[in-house]
């Protein structure tokens, strides 16, 4: 019955013009939205409070069934014949890139759920926002890393950015929370008003704001004067530098990563900043790659200030999530250096960075979120001292993840650096990688001040003190350094994925769509 | 007699890049939340602006669509914004930028 109607509607003269979609390249995405307002749904429904730690459950199981269903496009794009696709009017791009990405700001999902859990549980705040808020904005992280057209890009970046508003002013009982939350808010709505500027710029210089067709106008014709397309990069890099955190974008970053609930922090720090980069690689590496010798002087100097900012100003703090909120700075300037190359190696090391970083910071931030006390107090480096009596595996934990932000070898921190300053030579710029070694070692003070605190002896270690450790965020603590030390010993896996997830522009030809008109798609 | 002049496509740009900068300028001066808040709306419309002038120009219907995309986004940042700041201001009543400064540093 129901296939002969079907029968029907398919043989139907009159075909239904509408978007082609190949759902398959979106999975990831859908999932993670679907799941989100279902999350919501029961939430609301469900008469009784649901066992603790369910919806902490169901986050890391969808964002798990996320991952699964970006297999299969990782398989196909980077199969030789079928290759990476683009869909929806060629204003969503599947590629090698998009599908990296997607893991490695799920991976960030599942990590800061994870930390979540036992936090929220301490704090009385349980319940389901949370994780909604946080899976939606990881939808938005995606839709950014395949976006190929600057609106799309924008969308995301704004479902990616709102979403993160509210946790970082979810903790309605703390004034620090609401005040990182205003200041989180007001300034990311500005720079995204400039973002957005830029795009109407460049929309208005090429005429398109795809960015196939913005590449291939670009390197077609000679602009007369190419004043509005430079001014409205220069726009889009301000927007960018504010989501990633780069100097002299940067100053909200400590006043929120201080302010803010820790696990939320953990979300911000690594999923956040991965799609902002994503984002940033794809304009610039790939839509203006003809006005290279445009911008790489200007990112020039924004990773020289932002490496400075990071490292420098991190010595001088005494609150550890300060520290950490410097600390990625500074590696948002690492990234930088990797983006400056412009070439593939330089793509292929920032992907690199991201993902080892992604487990890094999560990490980090999951025992900062440990160790602080009921009001997410408890984060000065003071309260650090004797937590190697405390907590002997927290703090070996947590002194192996600052070890590997450092860059020491047999961590996927010493390969990430590593990867950035080879891509830096390889494209001529020794400079840029002799600072970022300065750097490097100036913000490995701050990683052993904390290690210091935390393994010191002397009078000044208070009285012990019991921390329970919640079994989510022990597991994602498990995971975080897992990857990172595994990493740190066989990087070749990581590396060659990194180097297969070449970002590339290809019109909007989709092999596996139907063309409405009955025309077979050109070539 | 002074002869009016033929407004053309340009007028727009400029006087939405002023209007921008208007709302630029506010934020960073004023210290009241909600009119640093009014003052990143005033550059959203500044960008709509622009879109439009530039979609009359290229003769080209998609700068157009983006308009109401950004409507959508602005109108969702103001769902957002508005209750962020109404917890803080219900936290502590008459809060201006200069009283946030708890986090510092």
């Amino acid at each position: 019955m129901l296939a002969s109607l079907w029968q029907q509607l398919s043989d139907s003269p009159v075909p239904i013009d509408s978007v082609d979609l190949a759902w398959a390249g979106l999975a990831p995405v859908m999932i993670l939205i679907g799941g989100a307002l279902l999350i919501l749904a029961v939430d609301s429904l469900v008469p009784r409070r649901l066992r603790p730690g369910s919806y902490a459950l169901a986050t890391v199981l969808l964002a798990a069934g996320a991952m699964v269903a970006a297999v299969p496009l990782w398989q196909r794009v980077q199969d030789a014949e079928r290759g990476p696709f683009a869909t929806a009017a060629g204003a969503i791009m599947v590629d090698g890139f998009s599908v990296f990405a997607t893991f490695v700001i799920l991976s960030a999902v599942i990590l800061a759920a994870l930390s979540f859990d036992g936090w929220l549980r301490r704090e009385e705040m349980d319940g389901a926002e949370p994780y909604v808020l946080m899976l939606l904005s990881a939808s938005g992280g995606v839709m950014m890393a395949s976006a190929n057209d600057l609106i799309v890009m924008f969308l995301g970046l704004e479902i990616l950015s709102i979403a993160v508003y509210v946790l970082a002013a979810m903790h309605l009982r703390k004034i620090t929370s609401q005040e990182a939350g205003v200041k989180y808010f007001v300034l990311g709505a500005f720079s995204s008003a400039f973002f957005l500027y830029g795009i109407a710029l460049i929309y208005g210089g090429t005429g398109s704001t795809n960015l196939v067709r913005i590449a291939t106008y670009l390197s077609a014709t000679v602009l007369g004067d190419s004043g509005l397309v430079l001014a409205g990069l220069a726009l889009l890099l301000v927007g960018f530098g504010f989501k990633v955190a780069a100097a002299p974008f940067h100053f909200w970053a400590p006043d929120v990563y201080q302010g803010a609930p820790t696990p939320s922090v953990a979300w911000m720090a690594s999923g956040v900043k991965v799609a902002g980069f994503a984002g940033l690689l794809r304009v610039f590496y790939l839509a203006f790659s003809t006005y290279r010798l445009d911008w790489q002087p200007v990112i020039f100097v924004l990773a020289v200030l932002t490496m400075l900012v990071g490292s420098v100003l991190a010595v001088v703090q005494t609150d550890v999530k300060r520290m950490l909120a410097y600390s990625s700075i500074n590696h948002a300037g690492f990234i930088l250096v990797a983006v400056q190359a412009a070439t593939a190696a330089g793509v292929q090391a920032a992907l690199f960075y991201l993902a080892a970083y992604t487990f890094m910071v999560a990490g980090s931030f999951g025992v900062i979120a440990v160790v602080s006390r009921k009001g997410d107090i408890g984060t000065s480096l003071d309260d650090y001292r004797g937590l190697s009596r405390d907590r002997p595996v927290v703090a070996f934990a947590f002194a192996l993840l600052l070890l590997a932000q450092a860059g020491v070898p047999l961590t996927s921190g010493f390969f990430a650096k590593f990867y950035v300053i080879t891509a830096a030579i390889e494209a001529g710029s020794s400079t840029l990688a002799i600072i970022a070694m300065i750097t490097a070692v100036i913000s490995s003070y701050v990683y052993l001040r904390i290690i210091v605190a935390m393994y010191g002896a002397g009078d000044d270690v208070p009285a012990p003190r019991t921390i329970p450790l919640p079994a989510a965020a022990g597991l994602a603590l498990v995971i975080s350094l897992t990857v990172t030390m595994s990493v740190g010993v066989f990087p070749g896996t990581l590396a060659s994925l990194a180097e297969r997830a070449t970002p590339v522009l290809i019109p909007e030809s989709d092999p596996g769509a139907v063309d409405p008109s009955g025309v077979p798609p050109g070539p | 007699m002074i002869a009016i002049a033929q407004v053309t496509p340009v007028w727009y740009l400029v006087l939405a890049s002023v209007v921008f900068a208007i709302g630029a300028v506010g934020l960073l001066v004023r210290r009241n939340p909600l009119v640093m808040f009014m003052c990143v709306e005033l550059m959203l419309n500044a960008v709509t602006l622009t879109f439009v002038t530039f979609s009359r120009m290229l003769n080209d219907v998609n700068g157009q669509t983006v308009v109401v995309f950004v409507l959508v986004v602005a109108a969702a940042e103001v769902v957002v914004g508005l209750g962020i700041i109404v917890a803080l201001l219900r936290k502590q009543p008459s809060a201006t930028a200069d009283d946030l400064t708890v986090l510092k540093g």
